[in-house]
């Protein structure tokens, strides 16, 4: 493989979308300001190769062009919206959990909604208004698909499987993930990676990665948390601790099997999952794990969250409430 | 209409009757409205319906019998009983089936007209909304996306006076719906809504501008319920004198008088009261017998 072809996550992306409009001329994007690119650079460019058609920028109407695209999904096209800022998306909610995930469903199936929501997620220095981790948000809605990917090859391969789904699909990246303009980019040795060029591959749903093996305790965690656990996960090996990191990569549906396999290997489980600690995928796979996999389990389960608070401003309080790596090794020695 | 009409009352014994479950907002006195705009479409243009659509899609093709046997909960229904009285269509005759929450179905409604733009297949839809819708968000976002592209849309109010139980003149300090077509840069028009033929032709006329790339047009239809927003409310907060004056000014008899001034005979007329009785004494029939949906069958359809 080319060393050129070392990419970040939005690398991917803008690979995974510009190869899909080229194969499906109803697949068209549409979100504010993406004529010049949107917030991460999703849609650089994609205006001059593919004009005001197929890349429409949008007024500051987030409930109405969610419907939209709602409604040109029912009608045969696939739209990709691109939100600024997925915490955006909340002021469309009715139009995701009342319409896109339910409209297949109360139909008696006559309709579909083929729809991809791509949202910035997590905190970065940006507040509490912008900081939202929406795969907690949106987590509970039957008929949604939730997607969170951590490296740019599993960016591409999913984001070609989001566009291809007959189901609305969340599609949620963590803003220190992007590598939009090689600013805020967070563990580039791990979150940057090779992706193939010109292979037209894609990565199935519920199908989670193991992205390190080990034998003596199970981390399950994904987006930005995926990468500091890695980095634990590296610095515990050391000491011969052997931790095993899966990453979901789609929450919606979760691929619980590989996790009760990893469980029934280690006996030792730990989530680690940037949302609030009420409710959330960490809530539910820890549950899951305790009515199915309890009798593999040589300790408690351990989940590391973030605070249930507003996320705040000050960089030393966003520390305070986002699970750190310090966070997460010490869950790990509590159970080892 | 007359359709609409004794299908509305049927389903109001059947649900006193407590043979129908759940909820009902029945359509009765707003028949001409929702005759008038689907008669201006073609087969395979849309309709999006309201919470109160039983009479839009009956208008639109969706046949008496499906949305029976719907509303009875049966595997059956136009929607094999996921949806209900809050969510009949079929798409098969263009009707989208109904989007209950006020306001959500205008934005969906433009999509599918950018869907139509972008395929170039002529089609047009409507959108069925109330007075009440008039005042949210997403219907004004939604009027402004369909006016910035052109979009083939006709926003169709049913301005029944009420939401719920707040009346109009509470709620907006302009006196038509249809002035606010004006801050989008789109025609707009007020009309009486009990008359079909003024629905029909001026919707006729806005589907015709739509489908030839004009853009979309609002179109506000003064009308009335002829009972409460829904089965349980007497609808006490309405003053007598305006309840009195508009249910005088009944759609259907006053159609019927303007056909027996040379155009049908009574015994026409009674003939299409005869079919309608049959037709829905024959859904009835159907929807009572018609097996309910299997339970086993209650996670198909929320992924696909």
């Amino acid at each position: 493989m080319d060393e050129s072809r070392n990419l970040t996550i939005v690398q991917g992306l803008r690979e995974a979308l510009r190869e899909e409009m080229l194969r499906d001329e109803s697949v068209f994007v549409m979100g504010e300001d993406i004529g010049i690119g949107g917030s991460f650079l999703f849609t650089l460019g994609f205006l001059d190769e593919f004009g005001p058609e197929r890349v429409m920028n949008t007024p500051i109407s987030e409930v109405g062009f969610v419907g939209m695209g709602v409604g040109a999904a029912i009608e045969g096209m696939r739209p990709v919206i691109d939100f600024q800022y997925g915490d955006f998306l909340i002021t469309a909610a009715d139009q995701v959990i009342q319409q896109a995930a339910k409209l297949r469903y109360m139909s008696g199936g006559q309709v579909e909604v083929p729809l991809v929501f791509q949202l910035p997620t997590g905190a970065s220095g940006r507040g509490a208004q912008h900081s939202n981790s929406l795969e907690t948000v949106f987590f509970g809605v039957p008929g949604l698909e939730i997607v969170t990917p951590s490296s740019p090859y599993d960016a591409k391969g999913l984001f070609k499987s989001a566009v291809r789904s007959q189901n609305p699909v969340l599609f949620c990246v963590h803003k220190h993930l992007y590598g939009s303009r090689g600013r805020n980019l967070a563990h580039r040795d791990t979150s940057t990676g090779l992706v193939p060029d010109g292979e037209d591959y894609t990565i199935p749903f519920g199908v989670a990665d193991i992205k390190r093996a080990g034998t003596d305790v199970t981390v399950v965690a994904n987006l930005l948390m995926l990468h500091r656990s890695l980095k634990v996960a590296s610095g515990l090996a050391d000491e011969g601790i052997s931790v095993e990191v899966i990453d979901p990569r789609t929450l919606v549906p979760f691929d619980l099997d590989s996790v009760i396999a990893s469980v029934e290997k280690t006996g030792r489980l730990v989530l680690v999952d940037e949302g609030p600690r009420k409710g959330g995928w960490s809530a539910h796979v820890a549950a899951e794990v305790a009515e199915k996999g309890l009798m593999y389990l040589d300790a408690p389960i351990e989940r590391v969250t973030s605070l249930d608070t507003p996320m705040p401003y000050a960089p030393g309080l966003e520390e305070a409430v986002v699970p750190s790596t310090d966070d997460i090794e010490a869950a790990i020695r509590r159970i080892i | 209409m007359v359709l609409i009409r004794r299908f509305e009352l049927r389903v109001n014994e059947l649900f006193l009757r407590g043979l129908i479950p759940g909820t009902i907002h029945l359509s009765h006195g707003q028949e001409a409205t929702a005759a008038g705009t689907c008669l201006a479409l073609e087969t395979n243009d849309r309709i999006t319906i309201t919470h109160r659509g039983h009479g839009q899609a009956l208008a639109k093709g969706v046949t008496a019998e499906s949305m029976m046997a719907e509303l009875f909960g049966k595997a059956t229904g136009c929607c094999g009983g996921r949806g209900g009285s809050l969510h009949v269509g079929d798409m098969s005759v263009g009707a989208l089936p109904a989007i209950a929450i006020v306001g959500a179905s205008s934005p969906i409604a433009t999509g599918m007209a950018l869907a139509y733009k972008r395929k170039n297949t002529g089609q047009v839809v409507a959108n069925f909304f109330g007075d009440g819708t008039a005042n949210k968000g997403d219907w004004h976002e939604s009027m402004n996306l369909a006016a910035i592209w052109d979009l083939p849309v006709v926003f169709v109010c049913e301005n029944n006076l009420w939401a719920v139980s707040t009346h109009i003149s509470d709620t907006m300090r302009v006196e038509h719906v249809a002035d606010r077509a004006v801050a989008y840069g789109m025609p707009g028009h007020t009309i009486d809504g009990n008359d079909p033929v003024a629905v029909y032709d001026t919707v006729a006329t806005a589907v015709d501008r739509a489908r030839s790339g004009g853009g979309p047009t609002l179109v506000e239809c003064l009308t009335y319920r002829r009972g409460g927003h829904k089965r349980d409310d007497p609808a006490t907060y309405r003053p007598t004198e305006e309840v009195d004056a508009w249910l005088a000014d009944d759609p259907i008899e006053r159609f019927r008088t303007t056909l027996l001034n040379g155009i049908m005979t009574h015994a026409q007329l009674k003939t299409i009261e005869e079919d309608v009785d049959a037709e829905l004494d024959a859904a009835v029939a159907a929807a009572e017998a018609a097996p309910v949906p299997d339970p086993r069958t209650v996670e198909d359809h929320v992924y696909g």
